[in-house]
């Protein structure tokens, strides 16, 4: 069980740094300054996790 | 026609520099947020609290020690053993278990550095959920850290939550099914060390770490368990000790003697059908006697006001002051509020007046402490003058906490 928990998690931080991807993308793409504001803001949260801070 | 597009073209390239340039500006800023709120959290994480070590404790052990499946992880806490001159019974009293209630902490933290056993055994945990201490309710704009003053400086401290850190243990399930009583609680309680008992050897962190204190509850033959917490004055359970059915009659003689003596403390049955706490489950499953004591923290209360340190510490708040004017507390509040001298004075009479009243009801297996002030000696000197300092300290007799 230990070790499927630890799967689940390694999921769940694979999913994490493939949204960070996809905002970034979306941030180098994106044409109006308030959509980049928005995907910044929308990407601390989720470093902050990859990164193992909050 | 040709200059047109040449105009065109520099004008585009003109923008996308533009666009660039804010990009640039806008993820510098966005950065700089980043760095400002990680270094805060990691700071949080990462605070070293110092324990000075009492004449009368005479090992320091790990958790894992007891239960392997706690090793290496951050719930791997310290467990502190004074061993009395004279055999008696084993107490254990553990702080921390809720690390949003710092009386509890430091109750414990005044037993690990002044307590001497002359007969029996006490063991001390100062983070039951070492996990919940690196972390705050999120968007709860808690403090992350605070500071006593005492005779030589201050000594600053984790604020803490209610459930083990998300970096730890996640994803929660959508319903947290407990063990072994298949009672549905709360997601986020799987996190919560005061739901999660007896535990289980193969389940999520905090459900493994209660295991681990079975262990040792088992392995060391403890006689009374007491798990120190606080609580909002909205909340009925408060200014109490809740007790297992077999630690009602010790309950009642302590509640009796110290509010006949010191402070009104009340005595509460543990719920049998209600389960995962400390008060039901350490006694339906081992031979100890659990009980549970519950000080006033009006910083708990939804309806405080800002919620700072001077909060924490002093325990004024005017709308939880209002909230009690109409009647919606279960413990009274005035303008003196509940400072943390009051809440952790209270603790450490209530734990030395069980030792007493067990030792009359169980002669045959006593418990004396002495070097831990009593609640009118905390109040009076403040619980930081019993708080000694690192640097002073024998060397080899400071840890790290």
């Amino acid at each position: 069980m230990v070790n499927l928990q630890s799967i689940v998690t390694l999921v769940y931080y694979a999913l994490v740094a493939f949204v960070v991807v996809i905002l970034v993308w979306n941030l180098v793409k994106a044409r109006k300054w308030e959509q980049e504001v928005l995907y910044i803001i929308v990407l601390i949260p989720f470093l902050l996790r990859l990164f193992r801070l909050k | 026609m040709r200059d047109e597009r040449v105009e065109t073209a520099e004008a585009g390239r003109s923008t996308d520099l533009g666009v660039v340039l804010r990009k640039l500006l806008l993820s510098g800023l966005g950065l700089l947020l980043l760095i400002a709120s990680g270094v805060s959290f990691y700071r949080h994480r990462h605070l070293e609290e110092t324990v000075v070590l009492s004449p009368g404790l005479t090992e320091v052990k790990k958790l894992s020690d007891y239960f392997d499946g706690v090793r290496g992880t951050v719930n791997d806490c310290n467990v502190y053993i004074l061993e009395g001159a004279a055999p008696g019974a084993t107490m254990f009293v553990m702080g921390g278990t809720h690390p949003e209630e710092p009386a509890g902490r430091l109750a414990a933290w005044l037993f690990a550095e002044n307590a001497v056993m002359e007969q029996g055994r006490l063991i001390v945990v100062l983070s039951g959920n070492r996990s919940a201490t690196t972390v705050t309710r999120l968007g709860g704009a808690y403090p992350t850290d605070f500071a006593i003053p005492t005779d030589y400086g201050e000594r600053r401290f984790r604020l803490g939550d209610r459930w083990g850190n998300p970096l730890d243990q996640w994803p929660d399930p959508e319903v947290y099914i407990h063990y072994p009583s298949r009672q549905n609680l709360a997601y986020a309680d799987i996190r919560n060390l005061n739901r999660t008992w007896p535990g289980r050897p193969d389940g999520k962190l905090t459900e493994r770490t209660t295991y681990a204190f079975m262990q040792l509850i088992r392995q060391e033959g403890v006689d009374i368990f007491i798990d120190l917490h606080e609580a909002e004055l909205q909340y009925p359970v408060i200014s109490t000790i809740v007790a297992h059915d077999s630690g009602e009659e010790l309950a009642t003689f302590v509640s009796m003697m110290l509010s006949d003596e010191q402070f009104n403390i009340g005595m509460e049955y543990s719920p049998k059908n209600l389960h995962g706490l400390s008060h039901r489950e350490v006694g339906d499953y081992s031979d100890a006697v659990s009980l549970l004591f519950e000080a006033p923290e009006p910083f708990l209360d939804a309806t405080r006001g800002r919620t700072t340190t001077e909060q924490l510490l002093t325990g004024v708040d005017e709308f939880v002051m209002k909230a009690g004017e109409h009647g919606l507390l279960f413990e009274r509040i005035d303008e003196s509020g509940w400072p943390i001298d009051v809440r952790v004075g209270r603790h450490t009479s209530t734990v030395l007046q069980t030792m007493e009243s067990w030792t009359e009801l169980n002669p045959d297996r006593p418990l004396a402490c002495r070097g831990v002030p009593r609640y009118a000696e905390v109040i009076e000197k403040g619980l930081g003058h019993w708080l000694h300092d690192p640097v002073q300290a024998t060397p080899g007799r400071v840890v790290t906490e």
